[in-house]
Protein backbone atom coordinates (compact mmCIF):
# COMPACT_ATOMS: atom_id res chain seq x y z
CA UNK A 1 0.00 0.00 0.00
CA UNK A 2 2.99 2.43 1.09
CA UNK A 3 4.73 1.18 -1.92
CA UNK A 4 1.68 2.25 -4.53
CA UNK A 5 2.15 5.69 -2.78
CA UNK A 6 5.90 5.75 -3.79
CA UNK A 7 5.32 4.36 -7.25
CA UNK A 8 1.88 6.67 -8.18
CA UNK A 9 3.75 9.43 -9.18
CA UNK A 10 5.75 7.68 -11.84
CA UNK A 11 2.63 5.55 -12.63
CA UNK A 12 0.96 8.61 -13.15
CA UNK A 13 3.39 10.71 -15.51
CA UNK A 14 3.43 7.16 -17.44
CA UNK A 15 0.05 7.33 -17.89
CA UNK A 16 0.01 11.26 -18.65
CA UNK A 17 2.18 10.81 -21.41
CA UNK A 18 0.00 8.85 -23.75
CA UNK A 19 -3.18 10.61 -22.91
CA UNK A 20 -4.64 12.46 -25.32
CA UNK A 21 -4.75 16.73 -23.87
CA UNK A 22 -8.24 17.21 -23.36
CA UNK A 23 -7.98 13.95 -20.94
CA UNK A 24 -5.47 14.88 -18.79
CA UNK A 25 -7.02 16.89 -16.45
CA UNK A 26 -10.01 14.91 -15.83
CA UNK A 27 -11.19 14.59 -12.25
CA UNK A 28 -10.87 11.42 -10.75
CA UNK A 29 -7.56 10.55 -12.29
CA UNK A 30 -8.32 8.23 -15.01
CA UNK A 31 -5.13 6.29 -15.02
CA UNK A 32 -5.54 4.22 -18.21
CA UNK A 33 -5.32 6.93 -21.38
CA UNK A 34 -8.19 6.76 -23.98
CA UNK A 35 -6.20 6.06 -26.88
CA UNK A 36 -2.62 4.91 -26.45
CA UNK A 37 -0.89 7.70 -28.46
CA UNK A 38 2.41 8.72 -29.01
CA UNK A 39 2.08 12.25 -30.22
CA UNK A 40 3.06 13.96 -27.36
CA UNK A 41 6.69 12.39 -27.75
CA UNK A 42 6.75 13.49 -31.36
CA UNK A 43 5.46 16.87 -30.68
CA UNK A 44 7.85 17.38 -28.02
CA UNK A 45 10.81 15.86 -29.71
CA UNK A 46 9.72 18.59 -32.38
CA UNK A 47 9.63 21.34 -30.26
CA UNK A 48 13.04 21.26 -28.86
CA UNK A 49 15.76 19.68 -30.75
CA UNK A 50 15.94 16.85 -27.52
CA UNK A 51 17.68 14.09 -29.94
CA UNK A 52 20.88 16.74 -29.70
CA UNK A 53 20.25 17.28 -26.39
CA UNK A 54 20.14 13.31 -25.98
CA UNK A 55 23.88 13.21 -28.03
CA UNK A 56 25.18 16.15 -25.69
CA UNK A 57 24.39 13.92 -22.27
CA UNK A 58 25.33 10.98 -23.62
CA UNK A 59 29.09 12.02 -24.87
CA UNK A 60 29.68 14.27 -21.21
CA UNK A 61 28.07 11.12 -19.19
CA UNK A 62 30.33 8.91 -20.94
CA UNK A 63 33.79 10.89 -20.88
CA UNK A 64 32.77 11.65 -17.21
CA UNK A 65 32.71 8.36 -16.11
CA UNK A 66 35.77 7.18 -17.72
CA UNK A 67 37.24 10.54 -16.04
CA UNK A 68 36.08 9.99 -12.41
CA UNK A 69 36.53 5.89 -12.26
CA UNK A 70 40.30 6.67 -13.33
CA UNK A 71 40.94 9.49 -11.57
CA UNK A 72 39.15 8.62 -8.05
CA UNK A 73 40.84 4.80 -8.71
CA UNK A 74 44.49 6.26 -8.79
CA UNK A 75 43.98 8.39 -6.08
CA UNK A 76 42.18 6.35 -3.06
CA UNK A 77 44.93 3.77 -4.62
CA UNK A 78 47.95 6.21 -3.12
CA UNK A 79 45.93 7.11 0.11
CA UNK A 80 45.01 3.03 0.32
CA UNK A 81 48.23 1.02 -0.32
CA UNK A 82 51.03 3.75 -0.74
CA UNK A 83 52.53 5.05 2.56
CA UNK A 84 53.69 8.42 1.63
CA UNK A 85 55.25 11.01 3.69
CA UNK A 86 51.79 13.10 5.25
CA UNK A 87 49.08 10.69 4.09
CA UNK A 88 47.05 10.54 6.82
CA UNK A 89 47.06 14.31 7.36
CA UNK A 90 46.70 15.39 3.75
CA UNK A 91 43.91 12.58 3.74
CA UNK A 92 42.36 14.39 6.65
CA UNK A 93 41.93 17.08 4.57
CA UNK A 94 40.27 15.52 2.18
CA UNK A 95 37.60 14.81 4.06
CA UNK A 96 37.10 18.12 5.80
CA UNK A 97 36.47 18.92 2.85
CA UNK A 98 32.96 17.09 2.05
CA UNK A 99 31.80 19.94 4.12
CA UNK A 100 32.07 22.44 1.54
CA UNK A 101 29.14 23.23 0.15
CA UNK A 102 30.41 23.94 -3.73
CA UNK A 103 28.71 27.33 -3.61
CA UNK A 104 31.61 28.60 -2.29
CA UNK A 105 34.23 28.05 -4.82
CA UNK A 106 31.49 28.61 -7.76
CA UNK A 107 31.61 31.43 -8.74
CA UNK A 108 35.70 31.51 -8.63
CA UNK A 109 35.72 28.57 -10.73
CA UNK A 110 33.19 30.25 -12.82
CA UNK A 111 35.31 33.03 -13.25
CA UNK A 112 38.10 30.83 -13.67
CA UNK A 113 36.83 28.64 -16.30
CA UNK A 114 35.21 32.42 -17.83
CA UNK A 115 39.15 34.18 -18.08
CA UNK A 116 40.15 30.95 -19.76
CA UNK A 117 37.67 31.10 -22.41
CA UNK A 118 35.73 27.74 -21.45
CA UNK A 119 31.82 29.49 -21.01
CA UNK A 120 29.98 27.85 -23.30
CA UNK A 121 32.18 24.96 -23.86
CA UNK A 122 31.97 21.49 -21.49
CA UNK A 123 35.11 21.78 -20.04
CA UNK A 124 34.08 22.94 -16.99
CA UNK A 125 31.75 20.01 -17.33
CA UNK A 126 34.45 17.62 -17.81
CA UNK A 127 37.88 18.77 -16.21
CA UNK A 128 36.42 18.70 -12.23
CA UNK A 129 35.68 15.25 -13.15
CA UNK A 130 38.91 13.57 -14.17
CA UNK A 131 40.22 15.54 -10.89
CA UNK A 132 37.65 13.30 -9.18
CA UNK A 133 36.55 14.42 -5.47
CA UNK A 134 36.68 13.61 -1.89
CA UNK A 135 33.51 11.69 -1.89
CA UNK A 136 34.34 9.06 -4.58
CA UNK A 137 37.84 9.50 -3.47
CA UNK A 138 36.83 8.03 0.42
CA UNK A 139 34.37 5.37 -0.96
CA UNK A 140 36.97 3.75 -3.00
CA UNK A 141 39.53 4.02 -0.54
CA UNK A 142 37.28 2.22 1.94
CA UNK A 143 36.49 -0.79 -0.52
CA UNK A 144 41.03 -0.37 -1.34
CA UNK A 145 41.60 -0.82 2.08
CA UNK A 146 39.54 -4.25 2.61
CA UNK A 147 42.23 -5.66 0.30
CA UNK A 148 44.20 -7.86 1.25
CA UNK A 149 48.19 -6.24 1.43
CA UNK A 150 49.75 -9.53 0.77
CA UNK A 151 48.82 -9.20 -2.43
CA UNK A 152 50.86 -5.98 -3.04
CA UNK A 153 54.05 -7.86 -1.58
CA UNK A 154 53.47 -10.98 -3.58
CA UNK A 155 53.39 -8.75 -6.40
CA UNK A 156 56.08 -6.56 -5.88
CA UNK A 157 58.35 -9.85 -5.61
CA UNK A 158 57.23 -10.75 -9.07
CA UNK A 159 58.78 -7.10 -9.77
CA UNK A 160 56.00 -5.17 -9.78
CA UNK A 161 55.86 -1.46 -9.48
CA UNK A 162 52.70 0.38 -7.87
CA UNK A 163 51.39 1.25 -11.17
CA UNK A 164 51.47 -2.74 -12.32
CA UNK A 165 50.09 -3.62 -8.91
CA UNK A 166 47.17 -0.75 -9.23
CA UNK A 167 46.71 -1.97 -13.02
CA UNK A 168 46.97 -5.43 -12.16
CA UNK A 169 46.19 -6.32 -8.65
CA UNK A 170 43.51 -3.87 -7.41
CA UNK A 171 41.65 -2.58 -10.67
CA UNK A 172 40.62 -6.11 -11.38
CA UNK A 173 39.21 -6.98 -7.99
CA UNK A 174 37.36 -3.77 -7.37
CA UNK A 175 35.18 -4.24 -10.06
CA UNK A 176 31.93 -4.14 -8.00
CA UNK A 177 32.64 -0.92 -6.51
CA UNK A 178 33.64 0.46 -9.58
CA UNK A 179 30.08 -0.48 -10.92
CA UNK A 180 28.82 1.52 -8.17
CA UNK A 181 31.02 4.41 -8.58
CA UNK A 182 30.07 4.19 -12.54
CA UNK A 183 26.32 3.97 -11.69
CA UNK A 184 26.22 7.43 -9.33
CA UNK A 185 28.26 9.24 -11.67
CA UNK A 186 25.94 8.02 -14.34
CA UNK A 187 22.54 9.05 -12.60
CA UNK A 188 24.88 12.34 -11.29
CA UNK A 189 26.18 13.65 -14.71
CA UNK A 190 22.24 12.93 -16.53
CA UNK A 191 20.83 15.05 -13.91
CA UNK A 192 23.31 17.47 -13.41
CA UNK A 193 21.48 21.18 -13.44
CA UNK A 194 23.09 23.87 -12.00
CA UNK A 195 26.69 23.47 -13.72
CA UNK A 196 25.19 23.51 -17.22
CA UNK A 197 22.28 25.99 -16.15
CA UNK A 198 25.38 28.21 -15.68
CA UNK A 199 28.41 27.37 -18.37
CA UNK A 200 26.10 26.34 -21.24
CA UNK A 201 24.63 29.12 -23.29
CA UNK A 202 23.90 27.64 -26.44
CA UNK A 203 20.27 25.71 -26.89
CA UNK A 204 22.38 23.77 -29.74
CA UNK A 205 25.05 22.24 -26.34
CA UNK A 206 22.22 21.92 -23.91
CA UNK A 207 22.04 18.86 -22.07
CA UNK A 208 18.49 17.15 -21.63
CA UNK A 209 18.25 18.47 -17.66
CA UNK A 210 18.65 22.38 -19.03
CA UNK A 211 16.76 21.50 -22.02
CA UNK A 212 13.85 20.25 -20.24
CA UNK A 213 13.78 23.41 -18.15
CA UNK A 214 13.09 25.52 -21.43
CA UNK A 215 10.94 23.35 -22.31
CA UNK A 216 8.91 23.41 -19.33
CA UNK A 217 9.15 27.21 -18.85
CA UNK A 218 7.78 27.40 -22.56
CA UNK A 219 5.48 24.51 -23.15
CA UNK A 220 4.50 23.40 -19.12
CA UNK A 221 0.83 24.28 -20.46
CA UNK A 222 0.67 21.35 -21.85
CA UNK A 223 1.25 18.80 -19.33
CA UNK A 224 0.33 15.43 -21.46
CA UNK A 225 3.83 16.64 -23.40
CA UNK A 226 5.62 17.89 -20.82
CA UNK A 227 5.12 15.08 -18.73
CA UNK A 228 6.65 13.15 -22.07
CA UNK A 229 9.51 14.99 -22.19
CA UNK A 230 10.25 14.30 -18.44
CA UNK A 231 9.65 10.62 -19.58
CA UNK A 232 11.95 10.60 -22.05
CA UNK A 233 14.83 12.73 -19.65
CA UNK A 234 14.10 10.06 -17.39
CA UNK A 235 14.52 6.69 -19.29
CA UNK A 236 17.86 6.32 -19.49
CA UNK A 237 17.99 6.64 -15.65
CA UNK A 238 15.38 4.40 -15.25
CA UNK A 239 17.12 1.58 -17.97
CA UNK A 240 20.39 1.80 -16.23
CA UNK A 241 18.59 1.31 -12.98
CA UNK A 242 16.90 -1.49 -14.06
CA UNK A 243 19.65 -3.49 -15.69
CA UNK A 244 22.42 -2.71 -12.64
CA UNK A 245 19.48 -3.04 -9.96
CA UNK A 246 20.88 -6.42 -8.43
CA UNK A 247 24.21 -5.87 -8.49
CA UNK A 248 23.77 -1.94 -7.68
CA UNK A 249 21.62 -2.56 -4.35
CA UNK A 250 24.49 -5.30 -3.46
CA UNK A 251 27.57 -2.91 -4.04
CA UNK A 252 25.98 -0.18 -1.48
CA UNK A 253 25.64 -3.09 0.51
CA UNK A 254 28.97 -3.52 0.81
CA UNK A 255 30.20 -0.21 0.32
CA UNK A 256 27.35 1.01 3.11
CA UNK A 257 28.80 -1.34 5.35
CA UNK A 258 32.24 -0.62 5.30
CA UNK A 259 32.04 3.34 5.02
CA UNK B 1 78.80 -1.29 9.78
CA UNK B 2 78.83 -0.64 6.31
CA UNK B 3 75.87 -3.41 5.73
CA UNK B 4 74.01 -1.95 7.78
CA UNK B 5 74.10 2.06 6.45
CA UNK B 6 73.92 0.58 2.72
CA UNK B 7 70.54 -1.53 4.34
CA UNK B 8 69.04 1.57 5.68
CA UNK B 9 70.02 3.76 2.37
CA UNK B 10 68.12 1.34 0.38
CA UNK B 11 65.21 1.32 3.05
CA UNK B 12 65.57 5.54 2.57
CA UNK B 13 65.49 5.33 -0.89
CA UNK B 14 62.10 2.82 -1.07
CA UNK B 15 60.53 4.92 1.04
CA UNK B 16 61.38 8.41 -1.03
CA UNK B 17 60.34 6.69 -4.23
CA UNK B 18 56.94 5.58 -2.00
CA UNK B 19 57.17 9.20 -1.29
CA UNK B 20 56.93 9.90 -4.88
CA UNK B 21 54.94 7.10 -6.16
CA UNK B 22 52.03 8.25 -3.48
CA UNK B 23 52.27 12.06 -4.53
CA UNK B 24 51.67 11.31 -8.10
CA UNK B 25 48.83 8.64 -7.69
CA UNK B 26 46.98 11.40 -5.72
CA UNK B 27 48.13 14.15 -8.03
CA UNK B 28 44.70 14.84 -9.55
CA UNK B 29 43.08 15.66 -6.20
CA UNK B 30 46.15 17.33 -5.30
CA UNK B 31 45.38 19.44 -8.67
CA UNK B 32 41.77 19.38 -7.63
CA UNK B 33 42.54 20.62 -4.38
CA UNK B 34 44.78 23.73 -5.04
CA UNK B 35 43.21 25.20 -7.57
CA UNK B 36 39.17 24.46 -7.71
CA UNK B 37 38.75 24.20 -3.29
CA UNK B 38 41.66 26.15 -1.88
CA UNK B 39 42.33 28.61 -4.82
CA UNK B 40 39.08 29.29 -5.02
CA UNK B 41 38.20 29.59 -1.31
CA UNK B 42 40.69 32.44 -1.25
CA UNK B 43 39.38 33.90 -3.83
CA UNK B 44 35.99 33.64 -2.76
CA UNK B 45 36.53 35.35 0.34
CA UNK B 46 38.78 38.14 -1.60
CA UNK B 47 36.34 39.42 -3.75
CA UNK B 48 33.31 39.28 -1.22
CA UNK B 49 35.58 42.66 0.00
CA UNK B 50 34.95 43.48 -3.79
CA UNK B 51 31.89 45.16 -5.73
CA UNK B 52 32.38 43.43 -9.03
CA UNK B 53 30.63 42.14 -11.98
CA UNK B 54 33.94 41.29 -13.70
CA UNK B 55 33.30 43.05 -16.75
CA UNK B 56 32.67 47.00 -15.77
CA UNK B 57 35.27 47.14 -12.38
CA UNK B 58 36.08 46.32 -9.81
CA UNK B 59 35.31 48.78 -6.13
CA UNK B 60 36.81 47.72 -3.14
CA UNK B 61 33.85 48.13 -0.12
CA UNK B 62 35.00 46.04 2.72
CA UNK B 63 32.72 44.67 5.00
CA UNK B 64 29.58 46.52 2.73
CA UNK B 65 28.42 43.24 1.27
CA UNK B 66 28.80 41.45 4.56
CA UNK B 67 27.14 44.46 6.24
CA UNK B 68 24.59 44.45 3.29
CA UNK B 69 24.18 40.41 3.68
CA UNK B 70 23.17 41.03 7.73
CA UNK B 71 20.70 44.25 6.46
CA UNK B 72 19.57 42.06 3.81
CA UNK B 73 15.93 41.08 4.69
CA UNK B 74 15.54 38.84 2.11
CA UNK B 75 19.10 36.87 3.53
CA UNK B 76 17.33 36.12 6.63
CA UNK B 77 14.07 35.40 4.67
CA UNK B 78 16.23 32.47 2.42
CA UNK B 79 18.02 31.41 5.62
CA UNK B 80 14.93 30.91 7.46
CA UNK B 81 12.94 29.13 4.96
CA UNK B 82 16.11 26.79 3.86
CA UNK B 83 16.43 25.84 7.66
CA UNK B 84 12.67 25.13 7.63
CA UNK B 85 12.80 23.03 5.06
CA UNK B 86 16.02 21.24 6.06
CA UNK B 87 14.77 20.67 9.60
CA UNK B 88 11.64 19.45 8.79
CA UNK B 89 12.79 17.03 5.73
CA UNK B 90 16.22 15.73 7.47
CA UNK B 91 14.13 14.08 10.73
CA UNK B 92 11.27 13.03 8.65
CA UNK B 93 12.77 11.37 6.27
CA UNK B 94 15.29 9.46 8.89
CA UNK B 95 12.03 8.50 9.88
CA UNK B 96 10.74 7.48 7.12
CA UNK B 97 13.38 5.22 5.52
CA UNK B 98 13.83 3.56 9.18
CA UNK B 99 10.45 2.69 9.12
CA UNK B 100 10.05 1.29 5.52
CA UNK B 101 13.85 -0.75 6.40
CA UNK B 102 12.41 -1.87 9.32
CA UNK B 103 9.01 -3.02 7.94
CA UNK B 104 11.03 -4.65 4.73
CA UNK B 105 13.55 -6.62 6.77
CA UNK B 106 10.93 -8.60 8.85
CA UNK B 107 11.15 -10.99 5.97
CA UNK B 108 8.66 -9.97 3.37
CA UNK B 109 7.44 -11.44 0.59
CA UNK B 110 8.85 -10.45 -2.49
CA UNK B 111 10.97 -8.32 -0.51
CA UNK B 112 13.34 -7.61 -4.13
CA UNK B 113 10.43 -6.01 -5.60
CA UNK B 114 9.25 -3.63 -2.40
CA UNK B 115 12.91 -2.72 -2.58
CA UNK B 116 12.97 -1.29 -5.97
CA UNK B 117 9.36 0.43 -5.70
CA UNK B 118 10.81 2.65 -2.66
CA UNK B 119 14.36 2.58 -4.08
CA UNK B 120 12.93 3.87 -7.75
CA UNK B 121 12.62 7.74 -6.60
CA UNK B 122 15.21 8.60 -4.93
CA UNK B 123 17.01 7.14 -8.45
CA UNK B 124 15.66 10.01 -10.43
CA UNK B 125 16.05 13.31 -9.07
CA UNK B 126 16.89 16.87 -10.76
CA UNK B 127 14.81 18.71 -13.01
CA UNK B 128 12.99 16.02 -14.14
CA UNK B 129 11.39 15.27 -10.57
CA UNK B 130 10.57 18.79 -10.26
CA UNK B 131 8.96 19.06 -13.16
CA UNK B 132 7.11 16.14 -12.45
CA UNK B 133 6.35 17.34 -8.98
CA UNK B 134 4.54 20.54 -10.18
CA UNK B 135 2.21 18.41 -11.60
CA UNK B 136 1.28 16.33 -8.98
CA UNK B 137 1.02 19.40 -6.79
CA UNK B 138 -0.95 21.10 -8.99
CA UNK B 139 -4.10 21.98 -6.75
CA UNK B 140 -6.78 21.13 -9.00
CA UNK B 141 -5.95 18.09 -11.42
CA UNK B 142 -2.64 17.36 -9.43
CA UNK B 143 -2.33 13.71 -7.98
CA UNK B 144 -1.80 14.60 -4.32
CA UNK B 145 -4.76 16.92 -3.65
CA UNK B 146 -7.10 14.41 -5.80
CA UNK B 147 -5.70 11.50 -3.79
CA UNK B 148 -6.63 13.21 -0.63
CA UNK B 149 -9.85 13.77 -1.66
CA UNK B 150 -10.12 9.66 -1.51
CA UNK B 151 -9.30 10.14 1.71
CA UNK B 152 -12.14 12.81 2.32
CA UNK B 153 -9.73 15.72 2.27
CA UNK B 154 -11.77 17.98 -0.28
CA UNK B 155 -10.07 20.72 -0.75
CA UNK B 156 -6.29 19.78 0.11
CA UNK B 157 -3.70 23.06 0.05
CA UNK B 158 -3.00 24.77 -2.65
CA UNK B 159 0.69 23.90 -2.34
CA UNK B 160 3.19 25.90 -4.78
CA UNK B 161 0.34 29.23 -4.85
CA UNK B 162 0.44 29.07 -1.19
CA UNK B 163 2.80 30.69 0.82
CA UNK B 164 2.32 28.14 4.55
CA UNK B 165 2.10 25.09 2.01
CA UNK B 166 5.02 25.72 -0.25
CA UNK B 167 7.56 24.79 1.44
CA UNK B 168 5.95 21.45 2.67
CA UNK B 169 5.28 20.76 -0.83
CA UNK B 170 9.14 21.01 -1.41
CA UNK B 171 9.56 18.54 1.82
CA UNK B 172 7.18 15.86 0.73
CA UNK B 173 9.31 16.04 -2.55
CA UNK B 174 12.06 15.62 -0.59
CA UNK B 175 10.79 12.44 1.35
CA UNK B 176 9.41 11.37 -1.93
CA UNK B 177 13.54 9.91 -2.33
CA UNK B 178 14.27 8.53 1.02
CA UNK B 179 14.51 5.16 -0.57
CA UNK B 180 18.36 5.71 -0.80
CA UNK B 181 18.56 6.26 3.07
CA UNK B 182 16.31 3.56 3.28
CA UNK B 183 18.92 0.92 1.57
CA UNK B 184 21.31 2.31 4.05
CA UNK B 185 19.52 1.47 6.84
CA UNK B 186 18.39 -1.68 5.42
CA UNK B 187 22.04 -2.97 4.76
CA UNK B 188 22.88 -1.81 8.50
CA UNK B 189 19.88 -3.60 10.02
CA UNK B 190 21.23 -6.86 8.00
CA UNK B 191 24.60 -6.49 9.49
CA UNK B 192 23.04 -6.65 13.19
CA UNK B 193 24.24 -9.27 14.17
CA UNK B 194 21.65 -11.86 16.13
CA UNK B 195 23.01 -12.68 19.32
CA UNK B 196 22.52 -9.55 20.36
CA UNK B 197 18.94 -10.25 19.90
CA UNK B 198 18.74 -13.87 21.50
CA UNK B 199 20.44 -11.97 24.73
CA UNK B 200 17.51 -9.61 24.37
CA UNK B 201 15.67 -12.69 24.25
CA UNK B 202 17.03 -14.41 27.22
CA UNK B 203 16.38 -10.81 29.14
CA UNK B 204 12.69 -11.02 28.73
CA UNK B 205 12.84 -8.17 26.10
CA UNK B 206 9.64 -7.31 24.27
CA UNK B 207 9.72 -6.21 20.61
CA UNK B 208 9.57 -2.43 21.41
CA UNK B 209 12.06 -2.91 23.77
CA UNK B 210 14.11 -4.57 21.27
CA UNK B 211 13.96 -1.95 18.61
CA UNK B 212 15.05 0.82 20.96
CA UNK B 213 17.60 -1.22 22.85
CA UNK B 214 19.17 -3.00 19.87
CA UNK B 215 18.49 -1.61 16.54
CA UNK B 216 17.95 1.49 16.97
CA UNK B 217 21.88 1.65 18.97
CA UNK B 218 23.13 -0.66 16.61
CA UNK B 219 21.96 1.68 13.04
CA UNK B 220 23.34 5.14 14.91
CA UNK B 221 26.44 5.03 13.01
CA UNK B 222 24.49 4.91 9.55
CA UNK B 223 22.02 7.05 11.26
CA UNK B 224 24.64 10.04 11.87
CA UNK B 225 26.44 9.45 8.66
CA UNK B 226 23.46 9.82 6.77
CA UNK B 227 21.99 12.83 8.96
CA UNK B 228 25.34 14.84 8.63
CA UNK B 229 25.11 14.31 4.55
CA UNK B 230 21.20 15.18 4.41
CA UNK B 231 22.04 18.46 6.19
CA UNK B 232 24.68 19.87 4.29
CA UNK B 233 22.48 18.58 1.07
CA UNK B 234 19.51 19.84 1.83
CA UNK B 235 20.92 23.40 2.67
CA UNK B 236 21.64 23.34 -1.14
CA UNK B 237 17.88 23.22 -2.14
CA UNK B 238 17.80 24.61 -5.05
CA UNK B 239 16.46 23.21 -8.85
CA UNK B 240 13.07 22.68 -7.66
CA UNK B 241 12.99 26.21 -6.06
CA UNK B 242 14.32 28.13 -9.44
CA UNK B 243 12.14 25.77 -11.41
CA UNK B 244 8.79 25.49 -9.79
CA UNK B 245 8.26 28.82 -8.03
CA UNK B 246 10.96 30.60 -8.98
CA UNK B 247 11.43 31.60 -5.15
CA UNK B 248 7.83 32.76 -4.55
CA UNK B 249 4.62 32.99 -3.80
CA UNK B 250 6.01 36.13 -1.88
CA UNK B 251 9.36 34.58 -1.42
CA UNK B 252 7.58 31.54 0.69
CA UNK B 253 10.43 29.41 -1.08
CA UNK B 254 13.62 31.59 -1.26
CA UNK B 255 16.53 29.23 -0.68
CA UNK B 256 19.64 30.45 0.14
CA UNK B 257 21.31 28.93 -2.97
CA UNK B 258 18.66 30.79 -5.22
CA UNK B 259 19.79 33.62 -3.55
CA UNK B 260 22.74 33.78 -4.42
CA UNK B 261 22.15 32.42 -7.67
CA UNK B 262 19.90 35.27 -8.70
CA UNK B 263 22.98 37.96 -6.84
CA UNK B 264 25.07 36.42 -8.62
CA UNK B 265 24.27 34.77 -12.13
CA UNK B 266 21.34 36.55 -12.64
CA UNK B 267 22.30 40.57 -11.42
CA UNK B 268 26.18 40.17 -11.76
CA UNK B 269 26.62 41.18 -8.08
CA UNK B 270 29.95 38.39 -7.74
CA UNK B 271 31.08 40.12 -4.72
CA UNK B 272 27.55 40.17 -2.61
CA UNK B 273 27.24 36.42 -4.20
CA UNK B 274 30.44 35.32 -2.67
CA UNK B 275 29.56 36.74 0.53
CA UNK B 276 26.32 34.71 0.73
CA UNK B 277 27.87 31.60 -0.02
CA UNK B 278 30.72 32.08 3.08
CA UNK B 279 27.30 33.23 4.93
CA UNK B 280 26.11 29.73 3.67
CA UNK B 281 28.97 27.85 4.23
CA UNK B 282 29.15 29.38 7.90
CA UNK B 283 25.39 27.87 8.49
CA UNK B 284 26.39 24.72 7.15
CA UNK B 285 29.58 24.54 9.33
CA UNK B 286 27.75 25.84 12.74
CA UNK B 287 24.88 22.84 12.04
CA UNK B 288 27.06 20.19 11.08
CA UNK B 289 29.38 20.45 13.94
CA UNK B 290 26.28 20.27 16.46
CA UNK B 291 26.18 17.25 15.03
CA UNK B 292 29.43 16.27 15.30
CA UNK B 293 29.77 17.48 18.52
CA UNK B 294 26.15 15.84 20.01
CA UNK B 295 27.51 12.54 18.11
CA UNK B 296 29.75 11.11 20.48
CA UNK B 297 26.35 11.00 23.00
CA UNK B 298 24.18 9.27 20.89
CA UNK B 299 26.04 7.47 17.99
CA UNK B 300 26.96 4.02 19.19
CA UNK B 301 29.88 1.95 18.01
CA UNK B 302 29.49 -2.14 18.33
CA UNK B 303 33.29 -2.21 18.77
CA UNK B 304 33.86 0.28 21.90
CA UNK B 305 31.77 -1.62 23.72
CA UNK B 306 34.07 -4.69 23.18
CA UNK B 307 37.13 -3.37 24.37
Amino acid sequence: MGGLIFLAPLLWMLSTSFKPEHQVYNVPIEWIPETFDYQNYIEGWRYLDFPQFYINTTYLTVVNIFGLLLSSSLVAFGFARIRFWGREWIFLVLLSTMMLPQQVTMIPIYVFWSRLGFVNTYWPLIIPEFLTNAFNVFLLRQFFMSINLELDDAARIDGAGWLMIYARVLMPLSKPALGVLAIMAFTWNWNNFLYPLIYINETRKYTVAIGLRLFETQQSQYMAETMAMTMVALIPVLLVFYLAQARFIQGIVITGVKG
Amino acid sequence: MAVTSKASASRMSIQARDNIAGFLFIAPWLIHFVFLIAGAMVFSMGISFFKTDFLTGFEFVGFGNWRDMFQDELFWKALRVTSYYTFVLVPASVILALTIAVLMNQKVKALGVWRTVYYLPSVVQGVAVAVLWGYVLNPRFGLLNQGLELIGIDDGPRWLFSEDWAVPGFILMGLWGAGGAMLLYLAGLQGIPTHLYEAADLDGAGSVRKFFAVTIPMLTPTIYFNVLISIIASFQVFTQALILTAGGPNNATLTLVLLLYREGFQNFQFGYASAIAWGLFCVTFIFAILVVRTSSTWVHYEGETNN
